[in-house]
């Protein structure tokens, strides 16, 4: 196994890494530090890597940066839960507040690809009214986009990533044909079938990444069930997959092991660059434009350590916002002994879903929506579940004996933005001498409402499907958004509808950070519209001589 | 509904094989593995059940610490748990988050395991090595509680040391390692071949049989015969 990825980079010397093959390599432009490229893009997971490829693809000259290496997972990527854990964000960062989160595994990634790599390729839209929550339903802020707009661009990344998913979905407006059909649904997947059918709303099979036929270098899912430890035969559609290449293929450049630890920002008020770290040394690349796509710590992280003489408070942050309104999802869950055997290793982890409370308002105490879905933990996962109840000694391994007869439902649930939920930096410093996170998030009243909302549906559905034994998992969150808002106001939010900064006209935010509120979906399906949105954008304002 | 429950067969019965001769690493050479799992899974088994970062008192009180939290009656089977977390320590190999009100985790473990030896003696007139079971037991108790309060632990409230770096450091060894997947019925490795059949009780011919004790009914207190 080449282990030499994460110590020596693979995207140089005119080539870069054939995802499709052991040993491969694809020819790859190279730009030179000196050369000003268009855009230097920071981070290459579902935001970054979509507008690298995106703009490439419009003929500009971009330049991507990952801290993490650049995978081959035929011949790089195990089947073990522990040894995958190079695919996360394993550098320290402080949490607290009243909920300290739990971070790396379930939300960071650190890889050519990003979190992507390891998603669990739920592929979900928001709810249309999402986009004007405030104004809609009472809530949260408003979007400055228009939900059918994002419909469009929704239908654009589900071609992209070849989504598999059920031929008629049970909610919302009218949405195209996914491109592959959907996967059979696993025990797991039906316990939630079941659960749902008995208290009356609708279930599907989850619109998933993951290939349900074969498609250009990439076979068919073979249901390994190892997908949240990477996908050792890319049928998981990840950007890694997807976008990259095709992103190389159209003359970017893609450096991987290389931190971006500083933006420059000249006496002129505009990005000029960014400082890397990349081969033992600092290196400067000169940029036109600068765009930030680290995810919603290292994106307010990168902004607040580049302060400078004239933007003392970070960049971006006139409005005070950069670091602020972070929102994660609750995931909470509930769990049962099923009679049968139900061995939910096999297969994704998450075959089937409701969205029933995404889409019902009558008969909440909250504002706000969740989904819930089947669920699959491997054994490393499923103890850390059972030791988040406290359990060890004979306890613990009376419970674990149960493993083949477990199901379970998990909720992906709204929260809603509070400033006080934030990514700070503290006084600890990492390897490169950078400030590491501090990252502070407490629930609030509405999301406990929620949550115990959620946990009492969940804990019904499988009663009615048959469990027993049933106990619910009251602290669990995923997915990092917010902490860089978009909105229509320079003192309401950090940057407009396009993702443009309102303070430095050249500098960008593209990933999950732009989130004004978070919905009851995994976000990435709508991180990767929102990037090509804001590429077609770029575009029209360039062709504008606005840019 | 009806129709969902339709597609349940009925069990399959066949003997379980016996952890270690039979389970998950009997697949080693089937198509079950690659090379790149072959690799990581040699080098755990492989393991020796011995301190390579820990000193000699601090790997004494690990070594009982994982027996009272992960117990292990098979001895054909046994797990290295102590050493699997020294290798977390001495790889420095960290989760990407800590609670602020830990230290790192070396220092984390330096000082709770310290703490935990030192209030053993002044609890019981031993090191927590020393103890009885039941005297392990009350204190990893007492720990779990946040009882634990000598001025050993400095700041660090032990509940929190207990739930984020014990259970979590401890059990994570634990059940990365196969002898542990045949104890609870997990299929393992599982590329290139990967699996057919997901339906309720359906059971691909390169799955292990489920373990007799994880039945629903929980026979131990309904003894229902199942």
């Amino acid at each position: 196994m080449a282990a030499d990825a994460q110590h020596e980079p693979r995207g140089r010397n005119g080539r870069a890494p054939d995802v499709f093959r052991r040993g491969g390599w694809i020819p790859m432009r190279e730009y030179p530090n000196d050369d000003e490229v268009d855009f230097a893009i920071v981070g290459t997971g579902a935001g970054g890597a979509t507008l690298a490829c995106r703009l490439a693809e419009a003929g500009f000259r971009v330049v991507a940066f990952d801290a993490g290496a650049w995978w081959r997972p035929l011949e790089d990527f195990a089947s073990d839960e522990t040894h995958q854990a190079k695919l996360y964000w394993t550098d320290e960062r402080i949490v607290d507040g009243d909920n300290p989160l739990q971070l790396g595994s379930n939300n960071s990634g650190k890889a050519v690809g990003g979190s992507m790599v390891h998603f669990a390729m739920v592929s979900l839209r928001f709810r249309p009214e999402w986009f004007a929550a405030r104004t809609k339903l009472g809530y949260g802020e408003d979007w400055p986009l228009d939900w059918r707009e994002m419909w469009r661009y929704y239908t654009e990344v589900e071609h992209t990533l070849g989504i598999s998913g059920p031929l008629r979905y049970p909610w919302g407006p009218k949405r195209p044909r996914y491109p592959y059909r959907a996967h059979e649904v696993n025990a797991a997947g039906l316990v939630l079938a079941r659960g749902c059918e008995a208290l009356g709303i609708p279930w599907t099979p989850t619109p998933l990444a993951t290939l349900s036929a074969p498609r250009g270098d990439a076979h068919q899912c073979v249901y390994r069930g190892f997908c949240v430890s990477g996908c050792s035969t890319n049928a998981k559609q990840s950007t890694l997959v997807t976008w990259i290449p095709r992103a190389v293929r159209a003359g970017a450049e893609i450096r991987d092991l290389a931190m971006v630890g500083r933006i420059e920002v000249g006496a002129d008020g505009r990005a000029s660059g960014v400082h890397f770290h990349r081969e033992g040394r600092w290196q400067f690349q000169r940029a036109r434009h600068v765009v930030v796509a680290g995810y919603a710590i290292e994106t307010p992280r990168l902004l607040l350590m580049s302060a400078n003489g004239r933007f003392p408070d970070g960049l971006a942050n006139r409005s005070g916002l950069v670091g602020r309104n972070l929102m994660v999802q609750t995931n909470q869950a509930a769990w049962g002994t099923m009679d049968e055997e139900i061995r939910w290793y096999k297969g994704p982890p998450s075959l089937a879903l409701t969205e029933h409370w995404n889409y019902t308002d009558e008969g909440k105490d909250f504002f706000g929506g969740y989904c819930y879905m089947s669920q699959g933990p491997l054994p490393v996962v499923w103890a850390a579940t059972q030791t988040s109840r406290g359990l060890w000694g004979d306890a613990l391994v009376r419970e674990m004996a149960k493993y083949d007869y477990q199901a379970g439902l998990k909720m992906v649930g709204e929260t809603l933005p509070q400033e006080r939920n934030r990514v700070t930096l503290a006084d600890e410093k990492d390897a490169l001498g950078l400030p590491v996170a501090r990252v502070t998030w407490s629930m609030c009243d509405n999301d406990r409402r929620l949550v115990r909302h959620a946990l009492d549906q969940m804990s019904r559905a499988l009663a009615a499907a048959g469990a027993s034994d049933i106990w619910t998992q009251d602290d669990d969150t995923c997915h990092l958004n917010g902490t860089a808002r978009m909105g229509f106001t320079r003192e309401t939010s950090v940057v407009d509808a396009d993702c443009r900064s309102w303070d430095i006209p050249n500098l960008w935010i593209c990933d999950g950070s732009v989130f004004p509120t978070v919905g009851g979906v995994n976000p990435s399906l709508t991180i990767q519209a929102v990037a090509c949105r804001t590429a077609d954008r770029i575009r029209a304002l360039a062709a504008r001589g606005e840019l | 509904m009806s129709g969902i429950r339709r597609l349940r067969a009925a069990p399959a019965a066949r003997p379980r094989a016996a952890a270690g001769d039979g389970g998950v690493l009997a697949k080693r050479h089937t198509p079950s593995w690659d090379e790149p799992t072959r690799e990581v899974i040699d080098a755990r088994v492989a393991t020796a059940d011995a301190a390579r970062f820990l000193g000699p008192t601090q790997w004494r009180t690990l070594v009982a610490l994982c027996a009272c939290v992960v117990p292990q009656h098979d001895a054909r089977a046994r797990v290295p748990v102590a050493a699997l977390v020294d290798g977390k320590l001495l790889d420095d190999r960290r989760d990407g988050f800590r609670d602020a009100r830990l230290p790192p985790l070396r220092d984390a473990w330096a000082t709770g395991l310290a703490a935990l030896d030192a209030d053993s003696r002044r609890a019981f007139g031993h090191p927590f090595a020393d103890l009885d079971d039941d005297a392990r037991r009350t204190m990893v108790e007492r720990m779990q509680r946040g009882e634990l309060t000598g001025r050993s632990w400095h700041d660090m409230p032990s509940d929190v040391f207990f739930a984020k770096r014990v259970l979590h450091d401890v059990c994570s060894a634990y059940y990365s390692h196969p002898y542990t997947w045949d104890a609870i019925g997990f299929g393992g490795p599982a590329n290139p071949r990967g699996y057919v059949r997901l339906g309720f009780d359906r059971r691909d011919p390169w799955e292990p049989d489920a373990p007799p004790a994880g039945r629903a009914r929980d026979t131990r207190e309904d003894d229902d015969g199942r």
